[in-house]
């Protein structure tokens, strides 16, 4: 039942711009598929007429009205950023993208 | 970047057909955010308007705001969409700093609002039925300022600034069907069809609808096929269209890009490009990730959206007139020629001329106004004439005078002048400026008296047929008058007493 092939985890690696080493990718393939065939195990005990179910308690149209509450302070907000500058919350640069 | 090679437009058309499919962000102008209360504003110092759902601290949760769901549900019915009973918001996941959350809240599966259609209609006339595929609400993400190798260095000098203040912005999604059969036209209706639903969004007052500002802006997929085949072509999305003519210009582009490799036995890459206008061309971006690769779950911290019937109609009785619908209504009534309204729509006067004609001036008189004088005044001035600082009902009572003879043409000029110098309403500009049309013929006909007796020949030259020769007595008597006389009044009162 071996879904998670080296090639999955390679890109399921740079889709979350996680670096992974060669020696990980097989590591990775190998504990992943485990998890993936025990989900899996859930299936058999689903019978098929019962639908995908993302919210089990019946509740709907729970809803904020539009009004504008305080905000924190760009001090408040930046308080946990590992790094910062101008105000803003600073990252590597991503490349290729935006 | 190289430009790419290109296909002459005409040849591309002569081999392919072309298939568009744009992608319509709306943002709208809520008060607050989509998941919470900070302020949606434009322009604030950076990170002031984030909280700790917005920033994505530990342990927030979001709650939907109810005036945001209530504009969606408005645009998807101005789209003639339907209107899904029950959904649900979804996680789309990828990794990427202009959200905090490594996810954008989003609707997958469920949107709000689906199949629906609008009319657009081109230059000439033509119109093409563009169906609306789905249209779904989300959250913009924040702003990204990316900093160059300022330090020299080539490896790690590069970083980017992240702004959360747009982070969590209501925005509504519109997606269109592809977009067949409108050949050399295609850019042409992807340009009307986003104005189009930009007109739409800022006639229901849900967004603010400036695309200089990213209130709305276009995603276009472009992709060709060689005529008669069934299958569709690989496409490409070009990202980053925001205005009218980019959305023209990347759309026109692309298929003389993907005309030539085609032409030339390549093949498309699947991928996001990029516009650039002031280079006019499109630059490869990423590759396009799958649907699959942003793992859609439905978000486990907001509950499904369930629009009552009862709800729906009243949004859709509180619809205003469609754009297109108005124009039609406003020009047969106005009875202006084809250019003289379009005119007054290219400039986006609309509501100017007919709150003008609705303060009781007459159509053409308004339009006068506001495409002729206040546009030349706002032009020299380097502003909008929208912002000009009169009313519609301020030009119609001025209008008014001019009608009633109490003011001549330059004297209503004199008039604008003041209200745009703020001396206040019209009537205290009238009366500050001493402006008055001289009514009582006594006094002009003491001033043309006066006139003659200076240019005695002036009477003889008149009786003779050179009625030209009325100027000069016209202009010393305008002169003696301050201006405050109407011009053709004078020349009625020297023919008649050159004819005695
Ligand atoms: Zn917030």
């Amino acid at each position: 039942m071996s879904e998670i092939t080296p090639d999955t985890v390679r890109h399921l690696a740079s889709l979350a711009r996680i670096l992974v080493t060669e020696d990980e990718v097989e590591t990775l393939a190998k504990e992943l598929n485990v998890i993936v065939d025990a989900v899996a195990t859930v299936k058999k005990a689903v019978s098929g007429d019962i639908k995908a179910t993302s919210h089990p308690i019946p509740m709907a149209n729970v809803y904020r009205e539009d009004v504008v509450e305080p905000s924190l302070t760009q001090a408040e907000a930046l308080s946990g950023a590992p790094d910062s500058a101008d105000g803003r919350f600073r990252v590597a640069a991503i490349l290729d993208e935006d | 970047m190289a430009k790419e090679q290109l296909l002459s437009y005409e040849d591309a058309l002569d081999k392919f057909e072309v298939v568009i499919g744009l992608e319509v962000h709306v943002e709208l102008n809520t008060k607050s955010k989509m998941f919470c209360g900070c302020a949606n504003v434009f322009g604030s110092e950076p990170n002031t308007n984030v909280c700790p759902i917005c920033i994505a601290l530990p342990g927030s949760l979001p709650a939907v705001n109810r005036k945001a769901v209530e504009s969606s549900i408005a645009i998807g019915l101005a789209l003639d969409c339907q209107i899904a009973p029950t959904g649900r918001f979804a996680r789309k996941n990828y990794f990427y700093p202009d959200l905090a959350k490594n996810f954008q809240t989003s609707q997958y599966d469920e949107p709000i609002a689906f199949e629906g259609k609008i009319d657009i209609e081109l230059e000439s006339g033509e119109v093409h039925t563009v169906l609306i595929e789905r249209a779904h609400m989300e959250e913009d993400a924040g702003k990204l300022t990316h900093v160059g190798g300022a330090t020299g260095r080539i490896q790690g000098a590069e970083y980017s600034l992240v702004d959360y203040n747009r982070a969590g912005v209501p925005l509504v999604e519109i997606v269109t069907k592809p977009i067949f059969g409108a050949g050399d036209k295609a850019p042409e209706l992807a340009a009307a069809y986003v104005r189009a639903i930009r007109e739409i969004v800022k006639a229901m007052d849900v967004s603010d609808a400036k695309m200089e500002r990213g209130n709305v802006r276009c995603d276009a997929n472009v992709s060709l096929r060689p005529k008669g085949q069934e299958k569709l072509g690989t496409r490409t999305e070009t990202k980053n269209v925001n205005s009218l003519r980019s959305v023209e210009n990347a759309v026109r582009y692309e298929i003389q890009r993907q005309g030539y490799i085609l032409a030339n036995g390549g093949t498309i890459t699947q991928e996001t490009r990029h516009w650039h206008e002031d280079r006019g061309h499109t630059s490869s971006g990423r590759p396009k990730s799958d649907a699959d690769d942003y793992r859609y779950f439905p978000e486990p911290d907001l509950v499904p959206v369930q629009p009552s019937k009862e709800w729906i109609e009243e949004i859709r009785a509180s619809l205003p007139e469609m754009p297109s619908l108005r124009r039609r209504r406003l020009q047969e009534e106005w009875g202006f020629a084809e250019l003289e309204f379009r005119d007054v729509v290219n400039s986006d006067l609309l509501d100017q001329v007919e709150d003008t004609v609705k303060a009781g001036a007459a159509p053409q008189a308004a339009r006068k106004w506001w495409t002729g004088e206040l546009a030349r005044i706002a032009n020299a001035e380097n502003l909008v004439v929208q912002d000009l600082s009169i009313t519609p009902l301020q030009v119609a009572q001025i209008q008014k005078l001019i009608d009633a003879g109490d003011l001549t043409d330059r004297m209503a000029r004199d008039v604008v002048a003041g209200v745009l110098a703020g001396e206040g309403e019209p009537a205290q500009v009238i009366e500050k400026r001493g402006l008055k049309v001289v009514k009582d013929d006594g006094a002009l006909i003491e001033a043309i008296d006066k006139a003659l007796a200076s240019q005695p020949d002036v009477l003889e030259k008149i009786r003779e047929g050179k009625v030209q020769a009325a100027g000069a007595v016209i202009g010393a008597v305008m002169q003696a008058m301050r201006g405050q006389v109407d011009a053709a009044r004078v020349r009625e009162l020297i023919l008649e007493r050159a004819s005695k």
